[in-house]
């Protein structure tokens, strides 16, 4: 059935117990990010240690993929150096617009390959790059603050 | 509603429309629940639009060839159908490229009342005036009054929504007063599928020499709708919601309104003289009408109208009332599931819109995808409404006259699949 491989084992259970969630203090920058088309938005903060990620923590509202990816993001980036975790960014925004074409390395995305299904759902994959953007956009905050 | 009216013959119907016979995600039926947000076409529709591309297409009112007199004679005839359909005067009805397109038409055309002459005077709008919206809108009948208001200077109000999904009336006397310029609502909600009362809150408008603009996107496919009985000023509503094409929508204006509005777009065709310095502009319909209109799509949906009163809209609009019960019968059986929307099928349409208790809508709608069933998920342009009713998103069901109850069923065996899929069940 198609829908299993859409929906991955791995991201249920980063829907039903995200890690990482929740918004702490203290933070260098923060991004809202809203998916217009269905209503789904993210509140995300990164906390920075010189070019280490030292936390990302986030909140928001919506469906499994979404806040699930949010949830893998954060596995993939905490403790990492930004061109690092900017890197891993890079991959999974390849590997969500490629319409299911991309072969995902798991040793970069880890359980990020689980979204390899979801690739093949254009209406979806907005969903799946939500917290990214938000991550991608609270660096370039935290950056502009401190430039 | 009429009760005399025969049943729909819903298999011949459906026999009209070839992409109801396709399969969807591995060999899925197509169950089409999604006719609020684009209806499909039979084929009567699109071989209208053929047969005038393959015999008549010309540029209409330019031209004194026969092509020309034959596809002006076909778009102008279009008009007199789409007029006769809503009962209204064949000079009332302007095409536009959507609805939204028309409710942006009218609040353009007063916001340049101010800088027209003094025949535009009960169009002008400015500080001290209000509009009247509701909160139960789509974007389309809110975002431009919200435009209008900040280019203008005058205040946006609205009607709050009860919890049951209708219009919260009680403060109309206070809403809707001397200083009132405009009253916009929609005839039925896209999302709650509640049908407003119209009648009065037109003669409330009239009362205080406010406009009335109604969104009809939602009434006019599914029922007998006659604009001049309901008294509005205004009224918009889209071809590709009533088996017409895309690309075409429709402005209702009151004959007396429409000779004295202000033109919004502005060029060829709208005008009565031009000189280099200055212009002066057609009577409507024409002042409304820039430029080559989409002529293929006015036959087409000409055609949409001939095929929907063949039917007959009384039999569409039972045959609608005996899907939409059954649905909310079939889904308030499901525990876990909440209508957001009146739950009696009483000034009530085909939308049904709902939550399911955690399943996130777009995670809903997928599982119905994988089973062939399409629906709607999301806010659906009313974004203000959802947050009212406390929904996020919701997923929504929308009938039309070739839906089944059989695909009712599917519709409510597929919510109960997406909770075992998803283990709330």
């Amino acid at each position: 059935m198609q829908l299993q491989q859409m929906y991955q084992e791995i991201i249920l259970d980063h829907y039903k117990n995200p890690h990482g969630r929740g918004l702490r203090d203290p933070f260098d920058a923060e991004s809202h990010q809203i998916n217009p088309t269905c209503g789904d938005e993210v509140t995300l903060r990164v906390s920075l240690d010189g070019e280490t990620v030292r936390d990302v923590s986030y909140d928001g509202q919506g469906c499994s993929i979404s806040q699930a990816s949010t949830s893998v993001l954060t596995d993939l980036v905490v403790g990492r150096p930004i061109g690092e975790a900017f890197k891993k960014m890079d991959a999974f925004v390849e590997l969500m617009q490629g319409r299911g074409q991309v072969e995902p390395d798991e040793d970069v995305l880890e359980d990020g390959i689980a979204f390899a299904g979801v690739a093949k759902y254009p209406a979806r994959v907005k969903c799946a790059l939500l917290g990214w953007m938000a991550f991608k956009d609270a660096v370039a905050r935290s950056e502009g603050a401190k430039a | 509603m009429t009760t005399t009216a025969t049943p729909l013959d819903v298999a011949t119907v459906r026999a009209d429309f070839p992409i109801l016979g396709r399969t969807v995600r591995e060999g899925k039926r197509l169950v089409y629940l999604d006719s609020g947000a684009t209806s499909q076409r039979p084929r009567q529709v699109l071989d209208a639009e053929r047969a005038f591309l393959e015999t008549a297409n010309a540029a209409v009112h330019r031209g004194a060839h026969q092509l020309a007199e034959e596809a002006t004679d076909a778009y102008e005839g279009a008009r007199q159908k789409i007029a006769d359909f809503v009962g209204v005067d064949y000079g009332e009805i302007v095409f536009t490229k959507n609805a939204t397109e028309g409710v942006n038409l009218v609040a353009y055309a007063m916001g340049n009342a101010s800088t027209s002459g003094p025949e535009a005077e009960r169009f002008r709008i400015g500080p001290g005036d209000e509009i009247v919206v509701t909160e139960m809108e789509h974007h389309a009948n809110l975002v431009p009054w919200q435009q209008l208001a900040a280019r203008t200077g005058a205040t946006l109000r609205w009607f709050g929504v009860t919890d049951e999904g209708r219009l919260d009336l009680s403060n109309l006397d206070e809403l809707v007063n001397a200083r009132t310029k405009v009253v916009a609502f929609t005839h039925q909600s896209n999302v709650l599928g509640t049908v407003n009362p119209v009648r009065s809150l037109a003669d409330a408008a009239r009362a205080v020499g406010a406009l009335t603009v109604l969104d009809a996107c939602q009434s006019v496919p599914h029922g007998p709708v006659d604009l001049h009985a309901l008294g509005v000023d205004f009224a918009v509503f889209s071809g590709h919601k009533m088996l017409g094409p895309s690309g075409i929508g429709v402005l209702y204006g009151r004959r007396e309104l429409l000779e004295t509005l202000p033109p919004f777009l502005t060029g060829g065709s709208m005008i009565e003289m031009v000189q280099m310095a200055k212009s002066t502009f057609a009577p409507p319909p024409a002042r409304f009408e820039a430029g080559v209109p989409m002529t293929s799509q006015a036959v087409a949906l000409g055609a949409a109208v001939d095929y929907l009163n063949a039917i007959g809209m009384d039999r569409i609009a039972a045959h609608e009332h005996a899907l939409t019960e059954a649905a909310l019968r079939g889904l308030a059986e499901i525990p876990g599931v909440r209508i957001v929307g009146p739950l009696e099928v009483v000034d009530r349409g085909g939308a049904v819109s709902f939550v399911v208790d955690g399943i996130h809508a777009h995670d809903a709608g997928q599982v119905l995808d994988s089973l062939g069933v399409a629906v709607r998920v999301g806010h659906h342009c009313a974004w203000p409404l959802h947050r009212r009713m406390d929904a996020a998103a919701t997923v929504r069901a929308s009938f039309y006259l070739y839906n089944t109850p059989a695909e009712v069923d599917a519709l409510v065996d597929a919510v109960r699949e997406a909770q075992n899929f998803f283990g709330v069940s």
